[in-house]
């Protein structure tokens, strides 16, 4: 049963960051490849403050998600200058440089990582397993509201209509500058807060952990969910969080499985098993109907 | 001085390794537009073959045709089976893919091969010699050859000849270039047919050079490759070209003399991230 409780935490860490993504890539069209840096970012600000300020993960929180809107801010910047593949490309060197700097630095506890994160507490108790669980749900709910907010407020139809058509939506008065930023920013925060999170539940981080398989791993789950769909992310995580758990008897062969069944996805069904026009979206339309972006 | 000019030496092999990555890399996105990370697969793939057909015959020039060759047909496959339907979607969706086959292909080579490291010691069959004190060992002398030969023939091709003229049409504009009797679909064909048969020579000379070949010797390269090309400019061969040999130089000379804490690997994405701030279209790219 432990078991299950610890598999369903990273999921729901994993999903609360895959959302900070979407809105990134699926809202805003920036195909950002280096979203692990953020999630990164927020656990060693999380751990940092935990262990050497000695501050809980309550007081700890706003500091973390204040130190990672600064760092969207300024890894947000080349986005405004750099067009799709050169985007890519640079995100993937933020994710880079931000993993050297933790494995190279001393003050980050370098190649050792870092030890002794204490768990979170609330009302005077230790939140383990099943609590700390809910308090990820809680917090999943809460990242899930904000993104349905954000897709349906004028932030987010201006970055929806600044990822359709960049040149139009500006010729209407939408600046892609700022809402570029806006929505990089947001992303980043709230994969700083699964950062935290990740940060108390796993009581240890080492670099490796946010490296640039798990930007990739982010963003396939994105897709394999439905880039821009607002239940995508949720799907995602909770396929690919799941099969490798499902799939462990077959451990020698499971990371080819899953980049065969990564690559079938993509090559066959681009848009995600939510997407429009995708299989799954088109079997409830025909029972259900409806919008459901 | 003589410790400088052997770094120096050393440094300018390594930028050739990888120039001869990143060339290809270069000239698919110039046709296709894809970020075609899988390329570092095929390049590890070419070490592999290179290393079990030398192992059988012995005739390392042999190994590095077989692997050629092969590598060749296993770009096409890519190109035909994944990318080419693809690319009606956003870009990030061949992306994608690419570092799916780049994953699965680490992780097949891992399941045959093993995921030990492997030896390829041997010395190219090159004359070594001592030039005032420095010593210029055949292996090193047999990059500097192959690769600047690579380079003269690939130069040659794309310049003086037809078939360099269609393949330059082609990434122009491909319906076009189509509607001008070039056979695009050939083009693209071949462009992947000669980039992963130099990536697959390249895995052949690394292996080599340092003795090593593993299943994940690939993962490095692929994005210090993708960096190269956008410093050199996305799509431009003389760009990636030019990059590669000054981060070579560049690296081997740092961490040789200003012992930076940062590691070599970081380099590459510090160094694009200047060059894209100062030059948002790379060193050798065009505006727009």
């Amino acid at each position: 049963m432990s078991y299950i409780i610890t598999v369903a935490t990273f999921i729901s860490i994993q999903a609360i960051v895959a959302y900070g993504l979407n809105i990134i890539v699926g809202y805003a069209g920036q195909i950002s490849l280096g979203h692990a840096a953020f999630f990164g970012i927020g656990a060693y600000s999380a751990g940092l403050l935990a262990t050497k300020a000695g501050l809980s993960f309550w007081a700890a929180l706003p500091l973390v998600v204040a130190i990672c809107a600064v760092i969207g801010i300024i890894c947000g910047l080349p986005s405004l200058r750099l067009k799709a593949d050169f985007l890519a490309i640079t995100t993937i060197g933020i994710n880079f440089i931000v993993e050297s700097l933790f494995l190279y630095v001393p003050f980050f506890g370098g190649a050792l990582g870092l030890g002794g994160i204490p768990r979170v507490v609330f009302l005077g108790n230790k939140l383990k397993g099943g609590e700390f669980l809910t308090l990820c749900l809680l917090f999943l709910a809460l990242v899930m509201f904000l993104s349905w907010w954000f897709s349906r407020s004028w932030m987010g139809l201006a970055c929806i209509s600044l990822r359709e058509e960049e040149t139009a939506a500006s010729s209407m008065g939408v600046s892609p500058v700022k809402f570029k930023l806006v929505a990089f920013v947001l992303g980043s925060v709230i994969a700083g807060i699964g950062g935290a999170l990740y940060a108390h539940q796993m009581r240890f981080i080492a670099p490796s952990d946010f490296g640039f398989p798990v930007s990739v791993m982010l963003l396939s789950l994105i897709v394999l969910g439905g880039m821009g769909t607002f239940w995508g992310p949720l799907v995602g995580a909770i396929i690919l969080g799941s099969l490798p758990e499902l799939a462990r008897p077959l451990m020698e062969y499971r990371m080819l499985i899953y980049s065969l069944l990564l690559l079938g996805m993509i090559r066959f069904q681009p848009q995600g098993l939510l997407g429009e026009e995708s299989v799954v979206s088109r079997i409830i339309g025909r029972h259900v109907g409806g919008d459901r972006s | 001085m003589y410790l400088f000019a052997e770094q120096l030496l050393n440094g300018l092999a390594t930028g050739a390794t990888y120039a001869l990555i990143s060339l290809g890399l270069a000239l698919v996105y110039g046709v296709l537009g894809v970020l075609h990370v899988a390329h570092a697969g095929v390049y590890m793939a070419g070490a592999y073959i290179g290393i079990g057909v030398y192992s059988v015959t012995g005739n390392i020039w042999l190994a590095i045709i077989v692997s050629m060759i092969v590598c060749g047909f296993i770009g096409v496959a890519i190109e035909r089976l994944v990318y080419f339907p693809l690319l009606k979607y956003p870009p990030y969706v061949p992306l994608i893919s690419s570092i799916a086959i780049f994953t699965g292909m680490e992780e097949l080579v891992r399941l045959v091969a093993g995921p030990s490291v492997q030896t390829f010691s041997l010395e190219l069959p090159f004359p070594s010699f001592d030039l005032g004190g420095i010593h210029v060992s055949s292996n090193l002398m047999g990059i500097y050859v192959i690769t600047a030969v690579v380079f003269f023939i690939l130069w040659f091709i794309t310049t003086k000849t037809e078939t360099g003229l269609a393949m330059r049409a082609a990434s122009q504009d491909m319906p076009i270039a189509g509607a001008m009797g070039i056979d695009s679909r050939f083009m693209v064909d071949f462009s992947f047919f000669v980039s992963s048969a130099v990536a697959a020579l390249a895995g052949i000379l690394v292996g080599i050079y340092y003795n090593t070949v593993s299943p994940d010797m690939g993962a490095i390269p692929a994005y210090k490759a993708l960096a190269l090309i956008v410093v050199g400019g996305l799509g431009s061969v003389p760009g990636a070209v030019v990059a590669s040999l000054s981060l070579g130089v560049a690296e081997t000379l740092l961490i040789g003399y200003a012992g930076i804490p940062l590691p070599r690997d970081a380099l590459a994405f510090i160094a694009m991230i200047v060059v894209l701030m100062w030059r948002p279209q790379g060193l050798l790219g065009k505006r727009g």
